[in-house]
């Protein structure tokens, strides 16, 4: 196979390729709502999977997730994909069982590309017991890739994005910076042990977060993706009665990424972020730009977002070599986040 | 006076207009113009800029672009 730079042959890369959450959230309340019964959850709460009773306490999960490169290896790309895709099951408290590829793919590269990325993506859904059945495939100039998931929990054990209790404390499983990273590996600005430790995050299935969360009491979860930690924690506080505070010094990220976002190598998703979180949020006077950057940096497969009790958050963050307590949930105040 | 180098980084996405800035900053020029036409493009220029110690005088255009006017402090 001769090398390829699948990054060349996109614009936008992986979670930082959403459309603007502003616009969706514009688009999507203007449509009809049509709902059955049976259906425990979809988009209109921003949950990370449609939730769909099966009776006598199970409950079946489905989600979708599928975006251009943010890496020029195929291997490595069909690695990301599957392990963002999955990671939304895994985001709901449920296992994924079976998946169906989705594949955009131009007719200049060769199959080995192809062959590449599906193997990727493949040996990733064996890593978490997920059977891949088929899919489709479309001819396009971008290269993209995913996969749609389903997944099987127990209805009482099934993890929302909202519904924390005051009191409360935030883990977040991954460390953050991925997207900035992406945009530093485009800019060649990044060394090749960075570049490692991020692709090493972004392929990780959220499947040991979430086995070991299961331990626990967990009373909402989502994970961290294209919206960032920021726009993620908005959608934990919806339309609840409490704000969520997050101390920015407790945050794990990447080495580098701040002096990165000094020098401006932030990818454009991050504005768009930054637009969607306006008013939404209170820094802290010592907050600087750069952090409030990181911290709505769009994550391609970023961790898990848990809301716990203390006393579990501390058992839970010893299992899981990146986790971090970041925040906690509080009375409800002027903004739905707080930074500090 | 040497004329001022200006860079045209429209229709371009991140990082390149940043690269861009970068390459012609590293010829250490008293002034800089860029050429935007895309709000992160806008502000990356301008964050890089800022942080290699330089003002940084933003005209806003017609049809989204934006002239930056870069100054050496």
């Amino acid at each position: 196979m001769k090398d390829v730079k699948l990054t060349s042959m996109v614009k936008t890369s992986g979670c930082a390729a959403k459309l603007p959450p502003k616009k969706l959230e514009e688009v999507l309340k203007t449509l009809p709502s049509y709902k059955s019964p049976q259906l425990l959850e979809d988009f209109s709460g921003n949950e990370d999977a449609l939730a769909y009773d099966l009776g006598d306490n199970r409950i079946m999960v489905q989600s979708v997730d599928f975006f251009p490169p943010m890496v020029d290896d195929p291997y490595t790309f069909g690695q990301v994909a599957a392990a963002n895709a999955i990671s939304d099951i895994y985001a709901m408290g449920c296992t994924p069982s079976f998946a169906l590829n989705l594949l955009c793919f131009p007719s200049c590269l060769e199959d080995e590309v192809m062959r590449q990325i599906l193997k990727g993506g493949l040996d990733k859904a064996i890593e978490a017991n997920c059977v891949i059945a088929g899919g489709h495939t479309i001819s396009d100039q971008t290269p993209k890739y995913g996969l749609c998931v389903s997944g099987f929990g127990e209805k009482d054990r099934l993890w929302k994005n909202h519904g924390a209790n005051i009191g409360d404390v935030l883990v977040l499983t991954k460390k953050i910076g991925v997207g900035i990273i992406s945009t530093a590996i485009k800019a060649d600005m990044v060394s090749e042990d960075l570049k490692q430790q991020a692709i090493d995050s972004m392929t990780e299935l959220n499947k040991k977060a979430k086995e070991e969360a299961q331990k626990f009491d967990i009373s909402c979860a989502t994970d961290v993706t294209g919206f960032s930690l920021i726009g993620h924690s908005i959608e934990m506080v919806g339309q609840e009665n409490y704000s969520i505070e997050i101390n920015s010094k407790n945050v794990l990220m990447f080495e580098g990424v701040l002096e990165l976002a000094r020098l401006g190598i932030l990818p454009g998703g991050m504005y768009n972020n930054r637009d969607f979180s306006d008013k939404k949020v209170t820094y802290a006077k010592d907050i600087t730009t750069n952090m409030i950057d990181v911290l709505h940096d769009p994550q391609t497969s970023g961790g898990l977002l848990l809301a716990l009790k203390e006393k579990d958050a501390i058992e839970l963050v010893k299992n899981l070599e990146n986790a971090s307590i970041i925040g906690r949930v509080i009375e409800k105040q002027e903004t739905p986040i707080v930074v500090i | 006076m040497d004329k001022v180098k200006t860079i045209d980084a429209r229709g371009l996405s991140c990082p390149v207009p940043v690269v861009l800035t970068k390459k012609a900053v590293e010829q250490n020029p008293s002034s800089l113009q860029v050429i935007v036409d895309n709000v992160a493009a806008k502000e990356n220029v301008s964050r890089y800029a800022t942080a290699m110690g330089y003002n940084i005088k933003a005209e806003e255009k017609d049809n989204e672009e934006t002239l930056l006017t870069l100054e050496k402090k």
